[in-house]
């Protein structure tokens, strides 16, 4: 009996971590240019039709389009902040909000235009594949996508912590004023920003899809699994987006088995409410 | 009353005049059609009142408003479907049940310093639990909705609201002019200056001795019971309840339009808005229609396009540019 438990929340954290990336990129996002991406999901759903065009069409497996996607949605960002966001940056917290989600509604609703409502399933060749350990059994598709979304999360970690760059964007983040007096150049910075949170957004798209098929109705839903992570791991903190991911993605997991699988977001909006009025810098964050 | 009539202007009086009584007449000579998409005009721009004096006045970002709306239309439903009671008097059970809401809501909000982006995943995380629960209710149909009958021999009933578009046209013309009434009152009242006292800086208006937490609370009860009388209408001119149509973000995202693309904090503003977009997305699904392409996703895009340019370009909406441009600003906070 323990063995199907193990197995349901070994499945939810190998699911969580690639939640966790997507928050990440959200984390990112608002820790630094401090703007509310309200069209997160969408960007993730965007990244999972891509994904499965670049399957269908060229046979590409979707761990391996990791790399080109999260490249384009790295583009995609950088072009989107300087264009579109900049001039929201200082701007009350509801217009940002407006803005963004209009975005989403744009974008939710060309992927329905273009693709249609279905859902377009991804069915790779080692899709039902699992690894038996004991008597557990561990879907194979799951272990490498977690595996990704660490080396991805890494990546990203290494260059906040290693490279000058990464240390000019930590101090646009703490203090940005500071950061503008030593000469940063702050619009390029958060431009670039912008480009990792979403090249973290696609490349967690990319690993999505073996876990779910890329329906447009997922935008919304996944945006508020992304909030939901951040808020709990802690707004602005990288380790506290995967932690939540993990959290999160364990929680659904036994939630779906314990009750009914349609429940399974009813506990993570539950888990939300009491977090917010709880404790509202999350596990991890810094104090609001 | 009369120092609210005062306070408009001559050429605004005019105007306010002639556009009620072309709405009231306009039954005389305009199709089905027109009249139902006038009552849809008017049921946003009720709404659309509602969430502006929460937003607008209170400065308290809401995007899950749809909660109430549904909170409301079920209650009223369940109450003419289980027992009988009609509307007239059901509205007063829903107007309860979702001011209760509201005040939770409320009362963790501001009572813990919930504020902006997190009030609204707030409002969101209510919405969206209230939607999988009532999902797995069975009293009220589960995810298989709520259906209220149609029956041929309640036609007529006015007070139950088996009615005619004309019964929905008139009731829906008067709650939207009576919510402009009511909203236009509120903002000249003690309680509309402290709303937008507390709305442009809590701290100073709670060094002035202003009770800010009950003025939000106002706020939200206030806008929690108009959007229930709302939802109930939705329930009796729908005749069907979805828990994932009714609770979901897109309704709350949908409802919220109107007002910001009219202009926030404004009186008239939710009704322009109203007027604006509603008219514009029949006309655009006409269109597409005509060119055989796919019309729902369309009209949304464009609702999107439109959110996006006035947000940049006018982030305090249309209206008060069209009062200025024709004189019709009056002497208003």
């Amino acid at each position: 009996m323990w063995s199907i438990y193990l197995g349901v929340i070994i499945q939810g954290v190998l699911t969580g971590l690639v939640y966790g990336l997507m928050a990440l990129g959200l984390s990112v996002i608002f820790g630094v240019v401090r703007v509310v991406n309200f069209a997160h999901g969408e960007f993730a759903v965007v990244a999972m039709y891509a994904t499965y065009v670049l399957f269908t069409a060229l046979k590409l497996d979707p761990l391996l389009a990791v790399v080109p996607i999260a490249a384009l949605f790295f583009v995609v960002g950088y072009a989107l902040q300087a264009a579109l966001i900049n001039p929201f940056v200082g701007r009350p917290e509801h217009e940002q909000f407006i803005l963004l989600v209009g975005v989403g509604i744009i974008i939710v609703n060309g992927l329905l235009i273009g693709f249609g409502p279905d859902a377009r399933p991804v069915n790779l060749s080692y899709g039902f594949d699992s690894y038996e350990i004991g008597l557990l059994l561990i879907d194979k598709p799951r272990v490498f996508a977690a595996a990704a979304a660490i080396a991805v999360a890494a990546a990203l970690f290494w260059f906040f912590r290693r490279t000058r760059t990464g240390a000019a964007i930590r101090a646009c983040a703490d203090n940005l004023v500071g950061a503008a007096v030593v000469g940063l150049d702050v619009k390029r910075l958060y431009a670039l920003t912008f480009g990792l949170g979403l090249a973290c957004v696609g490349a967690a798209g990319a690993l999505l899809v073996t876990i779910a098929d890329p329906a447009p109705v997922l935008g919304p839903a996944y945006t508020l699994l992304a909030f939901i992570i951040v808020i709990i791991g802690g707004m602005g903190s990288m380790v506290g987006a995967l932690v939540g991911g993990v959290l999160i993605g364990v929680s659904e997991a036994l939630a779906g088995f314990l009750f009914a699988p349609s429940m399974k977001s009813m506990f993570s909006f539950a888990l939300l409410i009491a977090v917010l009025v709880l404790r509202p810098q999350g596990l991890m964050g810094r104090r609001i | 009353m009369s120092e609210l009539w005062g306070s408009v202007t001559a050429r605004g009086r005019i105007v306010m005049a002639l556009v009620l009584a072309v709405l009231l007449a306009l039954p005389l000579v305009a199709d089905r059609y027109v009249l139902s998409v006038l009552t849809l005009i008017f049921y946003f721009a009720y709404v659309g009142q509602a969430w502006n004096l929460m937003m607008g006045y209170a400065g308290q970002l809401s995007l899950g408003h749809a909660l109430y709306v549904g909170v409301g239309g079920y209650v009223a439903a369940l109450l003419w479907l289980k027992l009988g009671i009609g509307p007239w008097l059901g509205v007063f059970a829903a107007i309860a049940v979702a001011s209760g809401f509201g005040a939770a809501i409320g009362w963790l909000g501001f009572r813990f310093g919930i504020a902006g982006v997190y009030f609204a995943l707030l409002t969101i995380a209510f919405a969206e639990f209230t939607r999988i629960g009532f999902d797995h209710l069975e009293l009220t149909g589960g995810a298989a909705g709520l259906f209220l009958p149609f029956e041929e021999k309640r036609l007529g009933e006015w007070w139950n609201l088996r009615g005619g578009q004309l019964m929905f046209y008139y009731l829906a013309l008067a709650l939207a002019s009576a919510a402009v009434l009511l909203i236009a009152l509120i903002a000249r009242s003690r309680l509309g200056y402290r709303l937008i006292a507390v709305r442009e800086d809590e701290t100073a208006a709670r060094a002035l001795g202003i009770d800010a937490f009950a003025v939000k609370m106002s706020a939200v009860v206030i806008s929690s019971a108009m959007t229930a009388v709302g939802g109930v209408f939705y329930a009796f001119y729908y005749n069907n309840l979805f828990p994932s149509q009714v609770f979901e973000i897109s309704r709350s995202i949908e409802l919220i339009l109107a007002p910001i693309v009219g202009g926030l904090g404004t009186v008239f503003g939710p009704v322009i808005g109203a007027f604006m977009l509603t008219p514009l997305g029949e006309v655009l699904i006409a269109v597409t229609a005509r060119f055989g392409i796919n019309a729902p996703g369309f009209k949304a895009l464009f609702y999107g396009v439109i959110l996006i340019i006035i947000i940049s370009a006018t982030p305090a909406g249309v209206w008060p540019r069209i009062a200025g441009l024709f004189g019709l600003k009056g002497r208003a906070p």
